[in-house]
């Protein structure tokens, strides 16, 4: 557990460090996200202490949104202001992401013979 | 015997009472999420931030007062996106041998988000902020809120209305898709992490592994994109 956390947040920390260094426009984890993804690929060590502790973190991802989640109650006012718009915007646009995003993976996907095997 | 007042306004600025709140609240909606048959309409974040909502509105607690204890919660979120790299991982060759439809998916979903909710906003009496705001309204909280601050929105708006887009997404993607007839966990997976970021990407992982790992693509990727689609198609509008 210690030493699957360590590495995680070094990684973050990494991650964190160059992103701020050189102004990227990705966050830190998103970085740190990457680097972890080499060290898996080159160090069996790396990959026997992180997996089982990185999927015990993800197996609980949806509870870590929840306190942000929370924060909408400090803006419940200005949505509700633009309550309609809003509610109408947010719904179709998002469900309209979804079809049209997974549309385009599934026609390219036959385009290209790029089957999926489960 | 201690004034129970005393005794509320004490607990109530602690990080103890907020911090245990957090998981009990997540606790009775993982529970629902259970005894409903895993119902997508009882996501487990939407009930825990209705739960809590609630209460700090009925006991008139300030929200920076609530995040001062859930802010142990809140932290582990960057460690986790981190740790995304495991299934990625373990799903590399599947991911490798997608590369295009992946791209195509990527493309497509980010541009619909954001020219549909523009579009719709506009067309509903939005004004220039507000829809600024929206703008980068599927992706991940910290990168929405940066492009949201350069484009002119109100970024603590648009963390907002961030997370209102996740808990549509992980609500309706499989409901909706299963509808639609859509079998390839990859195009599912990668889909509701363009369109619904991390919260989507949750959801994704409680359905299959596959499209948690694909979802995870989606998200992770659609941040960089919305950072160069967001100010060219805002500025058509």
């Amino acid at each position: 557990m210690i030493p699957a956390l360590t590495l995680i947040l070094l990684f973050q920390l990494f991650g964190e460090v160059l992103s701020r260094a050189l102004m990227l426009p990705l966050p830190g984890p998103v970085l740190g996200m990457l680097f972890l993804l080499v060290a898996l690929s080159l160090s069996p060590g790396v990959r026997r202490i992180v997996t089982p502790v990185a999927q015990f973190i993800l197996s609980h991802l949806s509870l870590l949104f929840v306190p942000a989640g929370v924060g909408i109650v400090a803006h419940l006012d200005e949505l509700r202001a633009h309550g309609p718009a809003l509610a109408v915007a947010l719904i179709v646009s998002t469900l309209a992401a979804i079809v049209a995003g997974a549309t385009a993976f599934v026609i390219v996907a036959k385009l290209t013979g790029s089957a999926s095997d489960d | 015997m201690t004034d129970p007042f005393k005794l509320w306004s004490y607990l109530s600025s602690e990080p103890l009472l907020w911090l245990w709140a957090t998981l009990m609240a997540y606790w009775i909606g993982d529970l629902l999420f259970r005894l409903s048959g895993r119902n997508p309409f009882a996501n487990p974040v939407v009930v825990a931030v209705v739960i809590l909502g609630g209460v700090l509105l009925s006991t008139g607690t300030p929200y920076q007062r609530y995040f001062d204890g859930a802010q142990f919660v809140h932290f582990m979120l960057g460690p986790a996106t981190v740790c995304l790299a495991v299934p990625l991982y373990l799903n590399w060759p599947k991911v490798r041998r997608a590369i295009l439809p992946i791209a195509a998916g990527l493309v497509v979903g980010s541009a619909t988000a954001i020219l549909s909710v523009l579009a719709i906003a506009k067309a509903m009496g939005a004004g220039p902020v507000l829809l600024a705001s929206l703008a980068p309204k599927s992706v991940t909280a910290p990168v929405a809120i940066g492009i949201s601050q350069e484009l002119g929105g109100e970024p603590s708006l648009t963390a907002a209305l961030v997370l209102i887009t996740g808990m549509i997404g992980a609500i309706t993607v499989t409901p909706m898709l299963n509808l639609l007839g859509f079998r390839d966990w990859r195009a599912r997976g990668l889909a509701v992490g363009v369109a619904a970021h991390g919260i989507g990407t949750a959801r994704a992982f409680q359905v299959h592994e596959t499209a948690g790992a694909f979802a995870s693509i989606g998200m992770g990727m659609n941040a960089v994109l919305t950072a160069f689609l967001a100010p060219l198609i805002l500025s058509l509008f």
